[in-house]
């Protein structure tokens, strides 16, 4: 049995007036159609079903006031009471508000109708998830207590509201007993001086100490980093947001090593005596590293290709550039491309949403990420709800990002919460790629280069402007079939391009 | 039509909307109307070229035409503004603001919904929730013809008058002017911003 209670319709209000039911008595009811309407103040609500089955009993008639909570109706499972589930009470005492993640927590609705399809067993091993790919060996670390805080797992469900989980320190490293006298007082420093080495992976051995005791203070590691970052990007290693790693381009995950200076150990695999020089990795650098190894092993990566007709873009690229540049916006190939994105993700969600353990995190706004190349590394700033604006609205996103991007005034924020990413390294001359998906995102569109070529258009040979586009999804979440849906709709959207979208 | 905006919005597919727009001269008894808050009987308010509708939303009756921006917010309130209250509050603030805009102090009465300056009613408010999409709205006098309203007992509140922003400033006003208006300060209390504006003809 499920009690169907007066809802709470805001933090002050006690009761509640039922004005209508909108089901009789023994009229069947599906969960979360509309049962009864109430009203308060000037306020009329229509309020869901909490459950299906069958409207036993109204307790309450219209024009009746009852206090919040108290149950004003009762719903009986279709099937015999030995085989439904035992029914909770309505979930939530507050109204029946659509929550944005699916909370694990909530009890299955009483229906036995169908009964939940058995979860096959992943045809592949399952990635380990990110906190124990990422537990650096302690040995290596060398660094007393925590390690450098990781990047948080993917696992962790970003709310929807973009707010990035704190970063878990992982468990201690090496152990106090094997480290010698001298190493012990060389790493015993406060731990906000530990932390800072940590972040920045320096070891503290190789600062000098000015503190008591030859310890490190934070003066002489924030000097120290000073002195070895002054080439390095702004962007604070500690920040822990998930969409904040960058996206390299599609090019191979293992450069070869780069040349290294003067140290005598050699990096593995290249003989010694070999001319090399070892410089340390900048902070972006290495977190993009780190961002598409942890992504690489995460997602079960797939890539599918469409070539698009570009010429009508192009067309209504030219009808409109002058009217754009007078407002201030240089009108680029891009906001037509998010705004085809933008539709798609609307139509198939299932490639804005997350991957969360075994649930799947839908979200509902749409955040598009585009990925920026910079001279010291890519940055991938987010356009959050690109589903509210035209493509005026996104062309005027898109510039002012890529302008702050460039001039290193993005906002922390303005880095965080994207829910798929765009790419084009179209522009330095690739055809296509296949992109690393930039975590936790389940999906990443590489756009590649806009050139003209001739295609077969009604049996004859025309001159069109083409550009291919790839689409690289997460097959865990994401089946052939619905990438490939989407990407016939981006396609279709861009081919017939809506010029009242402008 | 709201409907359908409703279920778009409540589906995701578009955003929150805020439509401002004319009526031509209505009755529409909310859900909680009592007939006798209608002076005349239907015919003869047809004759005199009032239609006379009922509405899905709360609140009594109300009186709409030339004159006066009726508000449709369809908005998500989920998921940080779950609360009715605060709903229409949020509403009345909206007016309020506008009013002051135009130099004239609005404001509230206890228990009694609506943006008031002083003894007179300038605003209106009668809504419609469906898990938590709002619909109808707010109804916001700039040069109502006022006389009409005699011809009601305004939203059941007896003993209290309706006022206008041209009654009050002795001046005609335009009333896309006052839309505009409404669209900012709306966006300001609500905490949303004005994507894009789409203007139309008829209905």
């Amino acid at each position: 049995m499920a009690d169907v209670i007066m809802p709470q319709m805001g933090e002050s209000i006690a009761e509640g007036t039922v004005t209508k039911w909108l089901k009789n008595v023994g009229d069947r009811v599906e969960r979360d159609e509309p049962l009864f309407e109430i009203s308060t103040d000037k306020v009329d609500a229509e309020i869901p079903s909490p459950a299906a089955g069958v409207l036993r009993e109204i307790r309450v008639a219209p024009g009746a006031t009852v206090a919040v909570n108290s149950v004003v109706a009762v719903i009986a499972p279709e099937a015999d009471a030995a085989m439904s589930a035992p029914t909770p009470a309505t979930a939530a005492p507050s109204a029946p508000p659509p929550p944005a993640p699916p909370e694990p927590s909530r009890t299955p609705p009483p229906t036995p109708a169908t009964p939940p399809p058995a979860v096959p067993a992943p045809p592949f091993v399952a990635a380990p998830s990110a906190t124990r790919l990422l537990a650096p060996p302690p040995v290596e670390y060398e660094i007393e207590g925590e390690p450098p805080p990781a990047l948080p797992a993917p696992a962790t469900p970003p709310a929807p509201a973009a707010e990035p989980p704190a970063a878990t320190p992982l468990p201690a490293g090496t152990p106090r007993a094997e480290m010698t006298a001298e190493e012990l007082r060389l790493t015993r420093s406060s731990p906000l001086v530990r932390r800072i080495a940590a972040e920045h992976q320096v070891d503290l051995r190789s600062i000098s100490g000015t503190g008591i005791g030859g310890r490190v203070t934070k003066q002489d590691i924030l000097g120290h980093i000073e002195h070895h970052s002054a080439a390095e990007t702004a962007t604070p290693p500690a920040a822990p947001a998930p969409a904040a790693a960058p996206v390299a381009p599609p090019r191979s995950p293992a450069p070869p090593p780069p040349p290294a200076a003067g140290t005598s150990a050699p990096a593995p695999g290249i003989p010694a005596g070999a001319r090399v020089e070892r410089t340390p990795m900048s902070a972006i650098r290495r977190k993009t590293a780190e961002h598409m190894v942890l992504s690489w092993h995460t997602s079960a990566h797939v890539s599918t290709v469409f070539e698009i007709d570009m010429t009508r873009v192009d067309q209504l690229r030219e009808k409109h550039r002058a009217t754009f540049e007078g407002r201030g916006v240089h009108l680029t190939y891009t906001p037509f491309i998010l705004k085809a994105v933008v539709d798609a993700l609307k139509e198939f969600p299932i490639l804005n949403a997350s991957v969360d353990g075994d649930h799947v995190v839908h979200h509902k706004d749409v955040n598009l990420g585009l990925a920026v190349a910079l001279d010291w590394g890519l940055i991938v700033p987010v356009v959050h709800h690109a589903d509210e604006k035209n493509v005026l609205g996104l062309a005027r996103a898109v510039n002012d990002l890529a302008d702050r991007a460039r001039a290193k005034k993005l906002k922390v924020e303005e880095v965080q919460g994207g829910t798929f990413t765009v790419t084009n390294p179209g522009v330095f001359g690739s055809l296509f790629g296949t992109p690393i998906i930039n975590q936790p995102q389940v999906a990443i569109l590489d756009v590649g280069t806009i050139e003209k070529r001739p295609v077969v258009r009604d049996d004859a040979i025309a001159i069109r402007t083409m550009c291919y586009f790839a689409l690289t999804f997460d097959h865990r979440l994401v089946d052939g079939a619905d990438a490939d849906r989407f990407m016939a709709r981006v396609k279709q959207s861009l081919q017939e391009f809506d010029e009242a979208a402008l | 039509m709201q409907e359908g905006l409703v279920s778009e919005r409540r589906a995701g597919r578009i955003p929150d909307q805020l439509l401002l727009l004319e009526h031509d001269p209505v009755f529409t008894l909310g859900r909680n109307a009592r007939p006798d808050n209608v002076l005349l009987p239907a015919d003869a308010l047809r004759e005199r070229g009032f239609e006379v509708f009922e509405s899905g939303r709360g609140g009594d009756v109300t009186y709409h035409g030339p004159g006066q921006v009726v508000g449709y917010p369809i908005l998500d309130l989920s998921p940080d503004r779950c609360d009715v209250h605060r709903y229409v509050r949020d509403l009345e603030e909206v007016m309020i603001r506008a009013c002051a805009d135009y130099g004239i102090e609005a404001g509230r009465v206890a228990g009694l919904t609506g943006t008031w300056v002083g003894p007179d009613k300038i605003g209106a408010i009668g809504v419609r929730i469906a898990r938590w999409v709002t619909s109808h709205g707010f109804a916001f006098n700039v040069s109502t013809d006022l006389s009409a309203f005699d011809l009601i007992v305004p939203c059941g509140i007896r003993g209290r008058g309706v006022t206008s922003l041209e009654r009050l400033l002795g001046r005609p006003l335009l009333l896309d002017e006052v839309m505009d208006r409404l669209a900012s300060r709306f966006a300001e209390v609500l905490e949303r911003e004005v994507a894009s504006e789409e203007r139309r003809e008829g209905d």
